[in-house]
This record gives C-alpha cells, structure tokens and sequence, in this order.
C-alpha cells in the first residue's frame, strides 16, 4: 500500500441474473500496489466480480471507479487492465514470442522493439531465451503459467487480475509459483487482484484478502486478521480443519457447551450474546496432565493420528463430540490410540463467532 | 495371429473389398485394350494415348474450374453463415448445422429440377416478375452461372458442417483473452478466430473440392449440357461409347489429379501445426 488514494474502487457493484444476485452489494477500495485476494468456494460470484472488473461483463448497478474515475462503460480491451485466465486462454497456434508481443502486436509497435520487450520479460519470469521461438502448447503447465503472467504483463496494464490461475497445477509446483507471483508483484510493483477458492493459496501471497460467500464480500483484512480474528464460522473454517463448538450464554458469563451443558471459560463476551459457536485452531489446543492446567479442558479417548509433515493432527473424541488437536512434531507427547487424554485450551486463544 | 489383427479383420476386409477393391478394377480396366470388357486382355496404354490426343482436357478444365469456383464461392458464403450460427445457437450450432443437411435426403436431381422450375422462362422467378411488373427478363437458366449456382447450392452442407465445427472449436477464452489485450473485434478475428478455425475452413474446401469436381448433374440439368465435365465424359465413355478402358482411364486420370491437388494443399497447410500440436 503505497499511495492513500484507491486504485480501485468498487461502490455498491451488484450483477444480477435473473432474480438471483451472483454479485450482491460489494463495497471495496483497493490501493495501489496491492496484492489483493477475493477468496470463496464455487458459486460464490468471485468470477462474475472479476469478470466487471476486467470489463468483459457489465454490473447490474453500482460503480466501479478507476483512480476516481467510472469505468463501467469502458469496453474490455479500452481498459488498463489485463487478466490471467483459470484456462491461460494461450493462443495454441503461436510461439511462445507471439503470445508475449501480442498486446504489442495489437498496439502497433514495431517488431524488434517487441522482441526486446518479450525477451525483458522471459528473463523476469526465469523463461529460457530459446523458448521464444517455440510453440506453446508444448510448454509444460508451469512455463504456460509464466507465458501467461509475461503476456498479461506486456500490456503494461495498471491492474492485474488472475482468475484462479493456478487451479489446475499439481501440488508441489502450485506452491513454488504462488511464491514466484508474490516475488514478481514485488518486482513489478504493480496491482495485483487475485481470485481462489483456496484461502490457503490466499494467505501465501495477499497483502489482503476479502472472503465472499453467496455474492456478498463477509469479511476483508490481512491474512494475519482473517486467520486469527474471522467474524464468522464460515470464515474460519475456511482455512485448514478448526474447532467449532457451538455455545449458548451459560450462568455468570461462562458459555454452555451445547452438546453436554459443560461449563465453559469464554474470551471476551461480545455485548448481548446469546448463542453463536466457539472456535479454537487446533494448534491452540494441548495435551494437559491436569484438568487445572488450561482454562477449558476436556477428557476425552484418543481416537486417531495424521502426520503433516511437520505437525502431527490428533483426533480427540469427547462423547460424540469430535476435537482436532495439532503439535509440533518435535514436541514429546506419549499418548497412544485409545489412551484416556485431558485437552484443553486457554480462554484467550478461542473465538467467539455468532454466525 | 496377433488379437489386435483379427480383431481388425472385419473392418479390412471390408475396405478390401468395398474400397481397394473397384479402385484396383478399375486401374486394370484401363490398361486393356479399347472397347473389350475383359480383365484378361494384354495390358495396353492406348487409352491413355487417346486420352492425350484427344480434347478431353477441355472436359478436364471444366471440371476442375468448376470445382474450384464453386469452392471459393462457398468459402466466402459459408464462413460468415457458419460464424453466425455458432456465435448465436452456441452448443446448440451444429444441431441447427445438421438441419441444412435435410435437402440431402431428396435426390439431386429432383432438387436441380426444382431450380430448373425456378429459373426456367415463365418459371416462379420470372413469372412472378412479369405478372406483377409486365417486365419479360432472359432466363439465366442453361448458361455457366446457372452451374455455377446450382454446384453451390448443391455442396453449401458440406463446407457449412466442417466450418462451423472448426469455428465452434475456438475457446471463447482467446477470444476474451485477446480482447483483454487490447484486440478490436477485428483484430480478434483475424489474429485468434481466423487461425484457429483455418483446420475447419481446410476441410470444408477440400471436402467441397472433391464432390464438386465430381459433379455432373449440375451441368446437365441446369447447363443445358453446353459445358461437358469430365465425369460426363467417363459416363458417356461407359454407357453410349461403351469403351469401358477408356472410361476407366479417365477415371484413373481424374483420380491422381485430384489426389495430387489434395495432398499438394495438405502439405502446405499441415492440420496438426495449424491447430498448434506440432
């Protein structure tokens, strides 16, 4: 975030289809520079949003603004901007030089400044000078996904927009280009809108992250925010597996567990609550020797372990309730399946959601 | 006996028998010598002798002409009917292609007939012309251009169905994409749409090239046998002239024209690179 005033900035936008609002009242101003994310499952209206914003869909009502400026009516290929297809949308019957120049192509400049500007890029993107001349489709997934970011970036757009474009990467080479994008966004400097369904892919690379759920934007802040502070149950068990309880107001201020009607120590009660769920991120929760040790604590039969590489994931069950609780590897504990264990957590390390 | 062989037979066999078979007849009818109808003769080029010093490649000409304006004509027609059709029925185009197919299952001949109907002096054209204006036009019927019309009309499925296929396989992501980058519709269709359905526009013509330069009724039923094609040429040869060698020379001849013209264009416009998997 480099400059006070908005690169974009959504007022209001909704895009409907029908009587149904795919895109429902979203408010947003993103600032110059940023890596911003729009996280939500499938059908949350992240690609319609996207989709106005790169101008190849018009909003139902609403403005979007581009340095304080309507660009609602700006056709797609009139605006500053680009975007990087969930499908790359290569041109298959061209090298891998003729998908990068051809925004400079389209604007008319001449061939050898295009084959300067195209080979500046390859290098940023760590593609090998000979692929220039080579034809795309056979570039593997990852190289198509540079070609992609090289193409984009050759518009010289004032805003980059990726739909989802690492979704159908493999595992070990999605998590090596998620952090190449957020070095390049450092590189180039440039504004960086990014839509996932995964708030994992999120996390990594967002200086901030709006969740969107049924067309509505329920929550934007820092990935620091939306991990430690989500505003809703749907926002926490948007990342990784989370500990939700739900809980109704029990006798002088402590929360009833609504399953068995134990007694529990809450954080911070929120005015006037009455019943929501409380949620603790595995790594919050121990193994105790006392009950007394933790704030809250739970008896429960050690049902199942997984390894996760560095951490090891617990399944505690507690009646027919069921905990996650999580440790370092590194860390000594000696329980075994099926062993009696006491959990527990502190007061502090849980979040009282009501939704 | 390798499983996959046999498991191959039905299929060679019938090739063997429905494909390779007459064209090997005919290769060998042509080598015998004029009008016998033995495969027993002494193998002979006398046909292909009067071939040569004959005008039957004046029949040669017409033939491939024809075809190729007729193809030409249907690039430019088909292309835009096929764009339209894919852009505004979208999966549903080559259903709606399909039903362009319906006039095949009337014979050919009966459909020239109706054009003959059409065209003929006091026909529905212009009949209707001269009952509604008094105006008494000159027929267009039994002249090059009424070929010409029919030979297009009677091809039009066949270059519509490969090109809207080639058409409907351009992802609407590039064109988006190249929109995104600045193309105008213009540009979009000649840097992204073009290219990309070239295969479908490659196919039709050839397809379109080959049945035409096969024609024959055209010729006869609305040219008024003024233009004598080829394959009028190898008919008469079979049936009036009874010459059967002869016919099967000519047929031979037409046969390795054409073959070379494909496999000339096939060469210069490789499928697999122009759909980018080379």
């Amino acid at each position: 975030m480099t400059d006070s005033t908005p690169i974009l900035s959504l007022k209001s936008v909704r895009k409907m289809f029908g009587p149904y609002a795919a895109v429902d009242d979203i408010d947003i101003d993103i600032s110059e520079g940023e890596f911003f994310t729009i996280v939500g499952p499938s059908g949350s209206g992240k690609t319609t949003l996207l989709r106005m914003l790169a101008g190849m869909d018009q909003p139902t009502s609403g403005d979007i603004m581009l340095r304080g400026e309507r660009i609602n009516d700006i056709p797609a290929n009139k605006r500053p901007t680009c975007m990087v297809f969930q499908s790359l949308a290569l041109f298959p019957h061209r090298t891998v030089g003729q998908n990068i120049e051809f925004p400079l192509k389209i604007r008319g400049e001449d061939p050898e400044r295009r084959k300067a500007r195209a080979l500046q890029l390859m290098a940023l993107l760590r593609l090998p000078e000979h692929y220039y001349a080579k034809n795309v489709m056979k570039c593997s997934g990852g190289e198509r996904q540079r070609v992609a970011l090289a193409r984009a970036l050759a518009y010289d757009p004032q805003i980059l927009f990726f739909d989802e474009p690492l979704s159908a990467i493999d595992y070990k080479l999605r998590k090596t280009l998620e952090k190449e994008l957020k070095d390049i966004h450092r590189e180039t400097k440039k504004t960086f809108i990014y839509i996932t369904h995964s708030l994992e892919e999120a996390m990594v690379m967002s200086d901030r992250i709006g969740v969107m759920r049924a067309g509505k934007l329920v929550q934007v802040g820092t990935p620091h925010q939306i991990y430690t502070s989500p505003t809703t149950r749907f926002v926490s068990e948007f990342v990784g597996d989370v500990n939700v309880i739900p809980v109704s107001l029990g006798a002088r201020g402590s929360l009833r567990m609504a399953e068995n009607g134990r007694e529990l120590k809450p954080p911070k009660l929120p005015a006037g609550f009455g019943n929501g769920y409380l949620v603790v991120r595995p790594e919050y929760i121990r193994f105790l020797d006392k009950a007394g040790d933790a704030d809250n604590a739970v008896e429960g039969k050690l049902y199942n372990e997984y390894a996760l590489g560095s951490r090891i994931q617990y399944q505690v069950r507690v009646g027919d309730a069921v905990f996650v609780v999580e440790k370092l590897r590194q860390q000594p504990f000696s329980g075994k399946l099926d062993d009696k264990v006491i959990i527990g957590w502190d007061a502090k390390d849980a979040i009282l959601v009501t939704d | 006996m390798s499983p996959g062989f046999r498991a191959s037979l039905p299929v060679v066999i019938f090739l063997l028998a429905g494909f390779a078979a007459p064209l090997i007849a005919v290769t060998w009818f042509s080598f015998m010598p004029a009008r016998t109808f033995s495969f027993a003769g002494a193998a002979t080029l006398e046909n292909y002798r009067t071939i040569v010093e004959s005008t039957s490649y004046i029949s040669f000409l017409w033939s491939l002409g024809l075809a190729a304006v007729t193809v030409v004509l249907l690039a430019f027609i088909a292309y835009p009917v096929a764009y339209g059709l894919v852009r505004v029925f979208g999966k549903w185009s080559m259903l709606v292609t399909l039903l362009f197919t319906i006039p095949l299952f009337v014979s050919e001949n009966i459909r020239l007939y109706g054009w003959v109907l059409f065209l003929i002096k006091n026909g529905v054209l212009l009949g209707t012309i001269k009952s509604l204006f008094g105006v008494q036009a000159e027929s267009m019927l039994f002249t090059l251009p009424a070929i010409i019309l029919g030979m297009v009309y009677v091809y039009l499925p066949f270059m519509l169905f490969p090109m809207s296929l080639g058409i409907s396989m351009v992802p609407q992501d590039t064109r988006d994409a190249a929109v995104d980058l600045g193309a105008s519709r213009w540009q979009v269709f000649r840097e992204v749409e073009l290219p990309l359905s070239m295969p479908g526009i490659l196919i039709g013509c050839l397809l379109t090239f080959v049945l035409a330069v096969g024609a024959i009724a055209e010729a006869k039923v609305l040219g008024g046998q003024q233009i004598i094609p080829i394959t009028h040429d190898i008919e008469i040869a079979f049936t009036y002239a009874q010459n059967w060698p002869l016919g099967a020379a000519l047929a031979v001849l037409l046969m390795l024209v054409v073959g070379a013209l494909v496999l000339l264009v096939l060469r210069r416009f490789d499928l697999d690179v122009l759909l980018g998997r080379r």
